[in-house]
């Protein structure tokens, strides 16, 4: 594989960067594969990348029945953080965090790891203690959490209504300084490039249509390209984890739903950090190009979609004004949906399942992309030694059925549905 | 913008109605035994089909009723509405 550097870049120049290797390369699929992993987006190309780096297993598969980081890798709104005040959630992203830091170098792919910092605004006083509740847990989980004032926060997010008449004034905010953001289609494609180097193959436009399975056993998938024998399946589908997970019988504690994310029209610099909004969902950061990137509430219904209604964006974005109110002068330059695998206690699931070999990642809500390295890291961990890692050994399948919940909102059940 | 047709007062729009999942889930009788597994399963288990999915609706800020819905989840087209008491 050609390495990105200064200087494959000025060698390039001089052939008018036409001779440029393609950075992965698309595969037809053979008939055997050790491993096959369903979706080609953030957590499916993560867990082939470490399943080819770290446990040294080549004879993979990913299978896509789109295009590579068509879905919600490439529809995210590219936040990153680890500011939970539970233990499990905490450990497991702040290792994601760790990850994060390093990630460009290590994929030899600039993923524009941006440790902006992330602002939670609070608006009263029982927010402000709330707050400091979880950054005290973050700091004591090693977390870097720093409660801010009205003041600091005048002069960190100028453009926020700090006017005597907002009808949500703002009363200070809890930070993660290395909260952030990175280029979302960089990842995919980073990891992408980095497991296809290792001879792992990628297959696009490779729908799955059902499953051999014999004695408890995964015995192949069948696509339609044509059946596939295997040892080992990984689900890394996202929204559409339990249609599969119905073809292998399975029925799981998970709703699909949009959720919808918006860019405004360029402007100059006016948000130095990701920032969301106390008193209601809504968060928003600006992009390299100057876009403000926007995003906030599900639609609320069950949705295979890709695409929401103006109702839920107009509601989102009316506290995008409360919070900034010259947001209202910008006009929005695109909306898209991704479709969440909505869990029921609002946390993700990395477990093994009832059939031998099919491993299931899943149940990531709102919040999948920040945890691209480390789901992969770990699920890659639990497909090759057919065993939970520590990390994500809270994340288990059967904790809705033992009752060891990792509720972080402690709102219960369907978190989502207000 | 999805235009929902409530069995008491006819068709409005979403703004008035929210959502309450899957409508064939069903409470485990009271008053009777009941597994733990059939407990979890009534709490945390839902349909969740790409396609025509029953589901229940409340007219939240209109005559406060819930009721049924069938809507496709892929297209959010929807076929028929009706009453708790009625068959979709």
């Amino acid at each position: 594989m050609q390495k990105y550097s200064i200087f494959s870049l000025i060698k390039n120049a001089f052939s008018n960067h036409k001779d440029w290797e393609v950075a992965w390369k698309d595969s037809e699929p053979k008939k055997e594969y050790d491993i096959i992993i369903i979706g080609a987006g953030g957590h499916g190309l993560a867990t082939a990348y470490y399943l080819a780096k770290e446990h040294k297993i080549t004879n993979i598969a990913v299978i896509e029945k789109g295009w590579l980081g068509g879905g919600n890798v490439g529809r995210n709104t590219t936040i990153l953080r680890s500011n939970y005040m539970f233990d499990p959630n905490g450990l497991f992203y702040e290792q994601g965090m760790k990850m994060w830091e390093n990630l460009s170098q290590e994929l030899n792919y600039n993923v524009m790891y941006s440790p902006r910092g992330i602002i939670n605004l609070a608006h009263s006083d029982a927010q402000m203690n709330i707050f400091y509740r979880r950054g005290n847990s973050m700091r004591l989980n090693g977390i870097d959490a720093v409660m801010l004032g009205r003041d600091e926060l005048k002069k960190m997010i100028p453009f926020a209504d700090f006017s005597e008449s907002a009808r949500f004034p703002i009363f200070g905010g809890l930070m993660q300084p290395r909260g952030g953001t990175a280029r979302h289609d960089a990842v995919a494609w980073g990891y992408a490039r980095q497991a296809n180097s290792m001879g792992v193959d990628i297959i696009q436009h490779c729908e799955v249509t059902g499953f051999d399975v014999q004695n408890g056993k995964i015995e192949g998938v069948r696509t339609s390209k044509g059946n596939i024998k295997t040892k080992k399946v990984g689900l890394c589908v996202a929204g559409n984890t339990s249609l599969l997970a119905e073809k292998l019988n399975m029925k799981l504690p998970i709703e699909s739903h949009v959720l919808q994310a918006c860019v405004s029209e360029p402007v100059k610099p006016f948000l130095d950090h990701v920032v969301t909004f106390g008193a209601g969902h809504f968060y928003c950061s600006q992009s390299d190009k100057g876009e403000m990137v926007m995003g906030g509430d599900l639609d609320g219904y069950n949705s295979y979609a890709q695409r929401g209604n103006l109702p839920t964006l107009q509601h989102v974005l009316t506290e995008g004004v409360a919070m900034f109110p010259n947001l209202s002068r910008l006009k929005m330059l695109r909306t898209w949906g991704g479709i969440m695998d909505m869990s029921m206690d609002g946390s993700p699931i990395i477990d093994k399942t009832h059939i031998d070999g099919v491993y299931l990642n899943c149940g990531w809500c709102y919040g999948g992309f920040k945890a691209t390295p480390i789901s992969g890291w770990t699920f890659a961990y639990t497909i090759a030694k057919d065993e939970v890692h520590e990390l994500s050994s809270k994340y288990r399948l059967n904790r809705f059925n033992t009752g060891h919940l990792i509720d972080e909102k402690g709102l219960g059940t369907k978190t989502w549905i207000g | 913008m999805l235009e929902i047709k409530c069995p008491h007062c006819g068709l409005r729009s979403q703004n008035e109605f929210s959502y309450g999942g899957d409508s064939n889930t069903k409470r485990p009788e009271l008053g009777k035994e009941v597994s733990d597994k059939d407990w979890d399963n009534f709490i945390y288990l839902r349909d969740n089909p790409r396609g025509k999915h029953s589901e229940l609706w409340h007219h939240v800020a209109g005559c406060r009723q819930w009721f049924k819905v069938l809507r496709d989840t892929s297209t959010h087209e929807i076929f028929k509405t009706a009453k708790l008491t009625e068959e979709l």
